[in-house]
């Protein structure tokens, strides 16, 4: 590899990383001010954890971002499931669009027809709404990590259970399902962390008591550069890389 | 046939669920979206003008859609302030996809060619900060950005400038905002068709006498055109709508479409303006979108 | 399970079977009989229908129209997984989840646990796996594979076993060891076999009988000898190997069952053509290159045997030598010949060359 590929690497991760470890690195300054180093200090993961507001909004964001996940996966693998392997239907275009239109679309969009959706038919926002939006925008990640494997997964595997007398469903649960298992658990955890980063969506389709992570720390932020969110920022880069990493394991195995 | 009916049972019961909670979810919402960019704005609730009223049969029908009109648009199209929100979106997310571009493809094109040993943790380095809290990664850039934040602090030291540079609410820190956050999105695809491409070929180009420059130039850079196309198309259609970058890095009169339907709906509560706003958004992504759709087919080939 | 009523009957038979996918039809109109105990081939070049016909067999497809039956029982519009038949894939389809012992126990579901456990040690042994019922199909190497996808698909005991390009996947000297394996395997068993390949000497080792196909169509069956020696059309007999082809007009008829044909320079005997063709029609002779002799060319007495040539090349192969030669009218014919004379003949000399009128078939040019 050329020294010029070598600096390219270099610097593009370096961009890519540099303000995320800015932020970790304060969460440790025990001085408020981001300029001054005042020290090692967890003051601020002591304060985030006191913090009621935040901790409730953490556990809104966990419940909603299983839930949801969970929901974005059934369909995601059904979606795909019908894609790849139930060839031509009519209302295949149609599916197409709507599985992967989510996943472009701006946000702004999504969140406010959801919520005009919820208000129409007079859908109390909550935690339920939050789920129902977010499972709509997750099932097209899902759709396109498991239609991957899907279409990597030799056909002739499932043809040779057939032949050995498998009915359809023995079929899938012994050979389709075990084979795309790491697929499905990969998909699960993306839509899981999608689910738990989003901000703008949600503040379209929850409602009072149900305030997520992102949209409290989305009214702080907007109220300047604190320590505090520095910590929780931190603590929530950690466990999303936890999760990727996880999933591109899982993904990676055969 | 036996064996074809219960297959073709089988593949409605997989493929129903899906179809139907997405329409129900995505497609009927956005029809309701663009029933109600047609209504008036009220003080009730819900806010806007007319409701149908179930019980009023076709007359019912008939005044509900009496009351419809393209007001909302009239004004979309007739205030500056909207045409200038849809124009200066529209010149944020070319201008980042431009630079996306030109940062992204080399960059791709390193992951592409580095050992092969490498190249699966490099990836997963630029993949964990795609799925890193969109909104912490915007947020890193306002303590980095700020008058007194470190990005100035450090130019001070060096004695590169006297007084701190304004970065923070310009469209500087919009544009950077933006390729910090989509550049992953630009990467990754570029990265997946340039990996593909046949290592023999830049042997071929080298073997009949290009340097590495001509190589990339006359033979990677060809190929991978569809990736780039893709790419740049897949950052631009979710920049044009854009919410958390302008509103944190950008001023208060940072101009955004994404930007401009949050606070009509959120600050001045008027849904049916809102909506139509978000059909104009969606009005300007469609194109993009298919043209993705085309690129992304010819990059999959 | 009881034997078929009487022995006639043949196991299995496709009437009319057709399969179309959008307009061109991959499988037109096939016909076939196949016999208790019998190893059947289908052989052609990739995209003749071969895989469609076989998949139509195993019910991964459903005919267009025609019937498949498989001794009483009609088998059209039932389900693979219905169907006393089964399949070794070419690529194995070995499930990469499970273990060698819990692949070929995949089939047994229906049976007793222990019956179960003695089937699949059995079937072990029988392909020498016996040491490797724990292993993961991806730790084995290919010839391996090859025995456990065979044991897997031979566990339900069916009556007929197909087989998709069995050796492909196999390295050359694996593939005559595992082709006679084959072979010995089946006559033990006595199940039929229908074997998919595009390899003439493949199915010339495993097959009684070769179906040769081509556009969705069986354009001829016989036994390998016959198909080789006597090919229907100039498709069979540049399919089963290398074959001269000689133009000419068809002459009068012979004693023995002779024809003659008169090619540029000068006239031979060839056996009478099957097809339906009359005096003056233009046709070729095939030959074969190892049935072509060569003689010197010495003027005087008994210089009308045989067809001049010039030898324009010759080439020491090991096990043969092949030469080259140019008859007067500038076509090239190829003979090959045992190795021992290969001083003899070198390139530029003037010869004659000869064949047995038997060896030689006339086609429709």
């Amino acid at each position: 590899m050329s020294l010029f590929l070598r600096a390219v690497l270099g610097l593009g991760l370096a961009f890519l990383y540099a303000p995320i470890l800015v932020l970790a690195a304060y969460s440790f300054n025990a001085s408020r001010l981001v300029t001054v180093w005042g020290g090692f200090s967890t003051r601020w993961y002591a304060a985030l954890l006191a913090d009621g507001p935040l901790v409730a909004a953490a556990w809104v964001s966990l419940r909603v971002a299983l839930a949801s996940g969970a929901v974005a996966t059934v369909l995601g693998t059904l979606a795909a499931l019908a894609l790849a392997r139930h060839g031509r239907f009519r209302s295949r275009p149609l599916l197409v669009g709507l599985v992967f239109a989510p996943m472009v679309m701006p946000e702004v969009i999504v969140g406010l027809s959801l919520l005009l959706l919820f208000v129409g038919i007079g859908l109390d926002r909550g935690v339920g709404t939050l789920v129902i939006a977010h499972a709509t925008f997750c099932t097209g990640f899902v759709a396109v990590v498991v239609g991957a494997r899907l279409r990597g997964l030799d056909r002739s595997l499932e043809e040779a259970a057939a032949d050995l007398g498998a009915g359809p469903v023995r079929v899938f649960a012994t050979v389709t399902l075990p084979l795309l298992g790491p697929a499905v658990l990969a998909g699960f955890l993306l839509a899981f962390t999608l689910s738990l980063d989003d901000l703008v969506i949600a503040s379209f389709v929850s409602g009072p008591g149900a305030t997520t992570l992102p949209m409290r720390l989305y009214s702080q932020v907007r109220l300047g550069v604190n320590p505090e969110i520095n910590a929780a920022s931190t603590l929530l880069v950690l466990a999303v890389t936890l999760a990727v990493l996880g999933a591109s394991h899982l993904s990676a195995r055969r | 046939m036996r064996a074809r009916a219960g297959e073709r049972w089988r593949a409605r019961l997989v493929r129903l669920p899906p179809l139907i909670w997405l329409t129900a979810f995505f497609l009927v919402p956005f029809l309701i979206t663009l029933k109600i960019s047609l209504s008036d704005a009220a003080t009730a609730m819900p806010p806007y003008l007319p409701v149908l009223d179930w019980q009023g049969g076709r007359e019912g029908w008939a005044s509900f859609l009496e009351a419809l009109d393209f007001e909302n648009y009239a004004v979309l199209w007739f205030d500056t302030f909207y045409r200038d929100a849809a124009l200066s979106s529209l010149a944020y997310a070319g201008t980042a996809s431009l630079v996306l571009v030109l940062f992204g493809t080399p960059l791709a094109y390193a992951l592409a060619r580095a050992p092969a040993r490498l190249q699966t943790l490099l990836v997963a380095l630029v993949v964990v900060p795609f799925w890193t809290s969109f909104l912490v990664r915007v947020y890193a850039w306002i303590a980095i950005l700020k008058p007194e934040g470190l990005l100035n602090a450090g130019l001070l030291r060096l004695g590169l400038i006297a007084r701190p540079l304004e970065i923070l609410n310009t469209p500087a820190a919009v544009l950077i905002g933006l390729v910090y956050a989509y550049l992953p999105f630009m990467v990754l695809p570029l990265y997946a068709v340039m990996s593909r491409l046949d290592g023999s070929l830049r042997e071929a180009a080298a073997d009949l006498g290009a340097g590495p420059v001509r190589a990339f130039w006359s033979v990677t850079l060809p190929l991978a055109a569809p990736g780039i196309a893709a790419g740049a198309l897949l950052c631009f259609i979710p920049m044009v709508g854009e919410f958390v970058i302008p509103d944190l890095l950008g001023g208060s009169d940072t101009l955004m479409l994404g930007r401009v339907l949050w606070s009509e709906f959120f600050s001045n509560r008027d849904w049916p303006l809102a909506s139509a706003v978000a059909v104009l958004l969606l009005l300007i992504v469609i194109g993009p979108v298919l043209l993705f759709r085309g690129a992304g087919r010819e990059a999959a080939r | 399970m009881a034997a078929t009523t009487e022995a006639s009957a043949p196991l299995l038979r496709l009437a009319g079977v057709t399969k179309r996918f959008g307009g061109a039809a991959a499988v037109d109109a096939v016909d076939l009989a196949l016999a208790e105990n019998e190893v059947f081939c289908l052989l052609g070049p990739s995209g003749c229908g071969k895989s469609t016909l076989l998949r139509l067999i195993a019910g991964f497809e459903q005919p267009d129209a025609g019937t498949i039956r498989l001794g009483t029982q009609d088998l059209t519009g039932l389900p693979a997984h219905r169907r006393p038949i089964n399949m070794m894939f070419q690529s194995y389809a070995l499930f990469p989840h499970m273990s060698v012992s819990r692949n070929v126990a995949y089939g047994l579901a229906d049976r007793p646990r222990a019956e179960r456990a003695a089937r699949v040690a059995d079937l072990l042994r029988m392909v020498r796996l016996e040491d490797f019922a724990d292993r993961r199909p991806d730790t084995l190497s290919g010839g391996q594979r090859q025995r456990v996808a065979l044991a897997r698909a031979l566990a339900r005991e069916p009556r007929l076993l197909l087989l998709d390009e069995p050796l492909t996947a196999l390295d050359r000297a694996l593939r005559e060891e595992t082709q006679s394996e084959l072979r010995a395997l089946q006559r033990r068993l006595r199940t039929s076999f229908i074997v998919v390949t595009h390899d003439p000497e493949e199915a010339m080792r495993l097959a009684d009988r070769v179906g040769v196909m081509a556009q969705g169509r069986i354009v001829q069956v016989g036994a390998t000898a016959e198909l080789y020696d006597r090919p229907a059309s100039r498709y069979v007999a540049g399919l089963l190997g290398d074959v001269n082809l000689i133009p000419g007009r068809l002459g009068p008829g012979e004693p023995g069952g002779l024809r003659a044909v008169e090619i540029a320079s000068g006239s031979l005997r060839a056996r009478s053509p099957a097809a339906d063709l009359s005096e003056g029609d233009a046709v070729v002779v095939a030959v074969r290159p190892e049935r072509v002799a060569l003689g010197p060319d010495q003027a005087g007495e008994g210089a009308t045997v045989g067809i001049p040539a010039t030898v324009a090349e010759r080439v020491f192969l090991g096990d043969r030598i092949a030469r080259t030669l140019h008859l007067g009218d500038g076509s090239a014919v190829r003979a090959s010949g045992p190795p021992e004379g290969a001083d003899a003949f070198p390139a530029g000399a003037r010869v004659r060359l000869r064949f047995a009128a038997e060896a030689a078939t006339i086609l429709p040019a």
